[in-house]
């Protein structure tokens, strides 16, 4: 006997092109005039931030970054479709997702100078830290989820992982698990076609990264990931049934710089490579729907661009006047201080190590 | 030639290439990209994509893979793109390459390389600076090298092409560019298992390794102290031998490594000597780390990692007994 035991498929979402023409079927209801404004302006917000925090790397006073350029529809299309009360789990570029969440920026600059104190996330932004080794981050946002659910919050987590991170076990650990808990959670495969130096097709010879989510029998969609209403519809799709257990979204983005700023692409891949994603950058076709419905103009953009930079550069301001403690290394290891600790603190301090 | 000990790696890995034909290196961005610091550039130009490969990216799978290989009959050199990425791939070391062997009495063995960058001291992300030489020699049946010059880097590395055992070899960041050195250009040995006697002297015995080398030798030279320095090379197995013979002429031992102090090889370097030269020290035996928590965030690597003063005092305290 032969029989067909398993069929599967993945559909591909978009809802506004190049040019910045909608799909009047697909787009949400929500999704009004001012909404779509209000998309502009967030990923706006985060180009700028990105290029900030790229310029002080460059003069010395940031440490490695990883720069987001080219990722503001997937990062701020699926932050604005959160609730308040969902939780997020990055990697190490989801700047954007933060943004709209509401960590400090100073936080951010703090972070990005190279002190944990940056890690501390501030009160109401239900989010882990960025996770720096690959994937790692996903389990964590599967356990997290499924203490949602156990603990009968409502909540949803909504977690980030690269092309290259579907690689890892652990990313197909996560979704299974999440899978068979029945977890709340939305996972986002942000795949800006990279790993470093190595192009989406070495990673693996599946057509697409969503499918992978069949594997663990849990429902997946591809989505044009620099449409930020398709990535936001998508979410938001997956955030409501969540109640019902997981979902995978690929977003299909392309990552327009560096890997971090330690990192030469021009090693591996061609300006040809990259010019061709420019003509489908995430903020041009908003900018063009905008402008044809009127809503636009340099005017209005370089007002907005002002005051954004005025917040970010207050920001920086604030985080370079942050002043580093050593103690807190010690401080923060273990709930209580261990007494041979101490000691390796207390020494160090009398010897005027941290005084050089 | 002149090099320093990228060039020297990526000379020795060369040779190897050349010399062996089940040689192949695999892991990520090894490949067009040369490596992020650029140890295997220009190797996939010259052996083709099927002997450097860059592979998807998963450490687990690096590792294991390779351990497939290497019991096929290949020698494969595995590379990790950071020390801190590898734990992902720890079973794979500590329940497999590290246990084939001795499971299988001799009649399986895993010939590989592992290579990864170690240690800070260059302001790198969060897990991108570790010093874990400890972990892999702990669990026993793996070799764990670590080289602090290019010289040693490139002869170590040929040594491990050769041996039939999985060989974990850590590169300090920090010493890739550090200095350049005089490298034969044809195939050498530095032997695995033997420490490097890097200065002679009478007063007191510093064993050190990796990043620590040339703040120890700093250290010593601005103060002037007759002092013996030991570069283990091989962190597991140890060369006891030397350590004893040295400490046993000058009295006095001191440990320096950049890993943290607690649990840390220099509690094992201190033990052996404790047990086996006690009564020949004129003087407790010191250990110099970095303190005893997880490597930080580079805004608070200074205040870290030991340094010269740290040595230095360290010396003085020593040396007053």
């Amino acid at each position: 006997m032969l029989k067909r035991v398993y069929d599967g498929s993945v559909d591909y979402m978009q809802i506004m092109d190049e040019k910045g023409n909608v799909d009047q079927i697909l787009i949400p209801k929500e999704l009004d005039d001012n909404k779509i404004l209000d998309m502009y302006k967030w990923m706006s917000f985060a180009r700028a931030l990105d290029a900030k925090a790229l310029s002080l790397q460059r003069q010395g006073r940031a440490v490695t970054y990883a720069p987001l350029v080219g990722e503001e529809a997937t990062q701020i299309g699926s932050a604005l479709a959160m609730g308040p009360n969902d939780f997020f789990v990055p990697n190490f570029r989801q700047h954007g997702v933060f943004l709209v969440r509401g960590l400090p920026l100073d936080a951010f600059f703090v972070y990005w100078k190279g002190y944990e104190e940056g890690s501390t996330i501030g009160k109401g932004v239900n989010a882990v830290p960025y996770i720096v080794p690959v994937a790692t981050q996903m389990p964590h946002a599967a356990g997290i989820a499924f203490a949602q659910k156990y603990r009968n919050t409502g909540s949803t987590v909504v977690a980030y992982v690269g092309d290259g991170g579907t690689s890892e076990g652990n990313f197909y650990e996560a979704i299974n698990f999440a899978g068979v808990m029945k977890a709340p959670l939305v996972s986002i495969i942000e795949n800006n076609g990279w790993a470093i130096s190595e192009p989406r097709s070495k990673q693996s010879i599946t057509s697409t990264l969503a499918q992978k989510a069949i594997a663990a029998g849990i429902p997946a969609i591809q989505v044009d990931g620099n449409d930020v209403l398709a990535v936001y519809k998508a979410t938001k799709d997956a955030i409501t049934n969540s109640k019902n257990g997981p979902t995978v979204i690929e977003c299909l983005t392309y990552r327009m710089s560096m890997h971090t700023t330690a990192d030469d692409p021009t090693k591996y891949r061609s300006d040809a490579d990259v010019d061709a994603w420019k003509a489908r950058d995430p903020i041009l076709r908003v900018r063009m729907y905008l402008n044809n419905k009127g809503l636009w103009d340099d005017s209005k953009e370089s007002a907005m661009a002002d005051a954004q930079l005025k917040q970010i550069d207050d920001a920086v301001e604030k985080a370079e006047a942050f002043k580093a403690d050593p103690k807190s290394m010690f401080e923060n290891l273990y709930s209580y201080m261990p007494d041979i600790l101490k000691e390796e603190m207390d020494d160090a301090v009398a010897a005027g190590f941290w005084q050089q | 030639m002149m090099t320093n000990m990228v060039g020297a790696l990526n000379n020795a890995l060369d040779l190897i290439l050349k010399e062996n034909n089940d040689a192949v290196i695999l892991g990520e961005d090894v490949g067009k990209d040369g490596g992020v610091f650029r140890v295997t550039d220009g190797l996939y130009d010259k052996y083709g994509d099927s002997r450097v490969i860059d592979t998807p990216l998963s450490e687990a799978g690096i590792i294991g893979t390779s351990i497939g290989m290497a019991l096929a009959g290949m020698h494969p050199i595995a590379e990790v793109q950071f020390a801190g990425f590898m734990y992902l791939a720890f079973d794979q070391l500590v329940n497999h390459a590290a246990r084939y062997r001795s499971r299988t009495r001799s009649t399986k063995s895993i010939p590989m390389i592992v290579r990864t960058p170690v240690s800070g001291g260059v302001r790198t992300l969060e897990h991108h600076s570790d010093s874990p030489e400890v972990y892999y020699s702990h669990v026993g049946g793996l070799i764990v090298v670590e080289p602090s010059n290019p010289y040693d880097a490139k002869g170590l590395m040929i040594r491990a092409s050769h041996m039939n055992d999985p060989v974990i070899f850590l590169e300090p960041t920090k010493l890739y560019r550090l200095f350049k050195q005089e490298v034969p250009e044809n195939v050498y040995e530095v032997p695995i298992g033997k420490a490097n006697v890097v200065k002679p002297g009478d007063d007191l015995t510093i064993i050190t390794w990796g990043t620590m080398v040339p703040v120890v030798k700093n250290a010593v030279d601005k103060k002037g102290t007759n002092a013996e320095i030991i570069d283990v090379r091989t962190i597991n197995p140890l060369d006891e031998a030397t350590i004893l013979e040295s400490v046993k002429k000058t009295g006095r031992a001191m440990i320096v490594h950049e890993a943290q102090l607690s649990f840390g090889a220099g509690a094992e370097i201190s033990a052996r000597i404790a047990e086996k030269a006690i009564f020949e020290l004129d003087a407790p035996i010191i250990r110099v780390a970095s303190d005893s928590l997880p490597y930080p965030y580079p805004g608070y690597e200074q205040y870290y990692i030991p340094n010269e003063s740290k040595v230095s005092q360290a010396i003085d305290k020593i040396m007053s007994e």
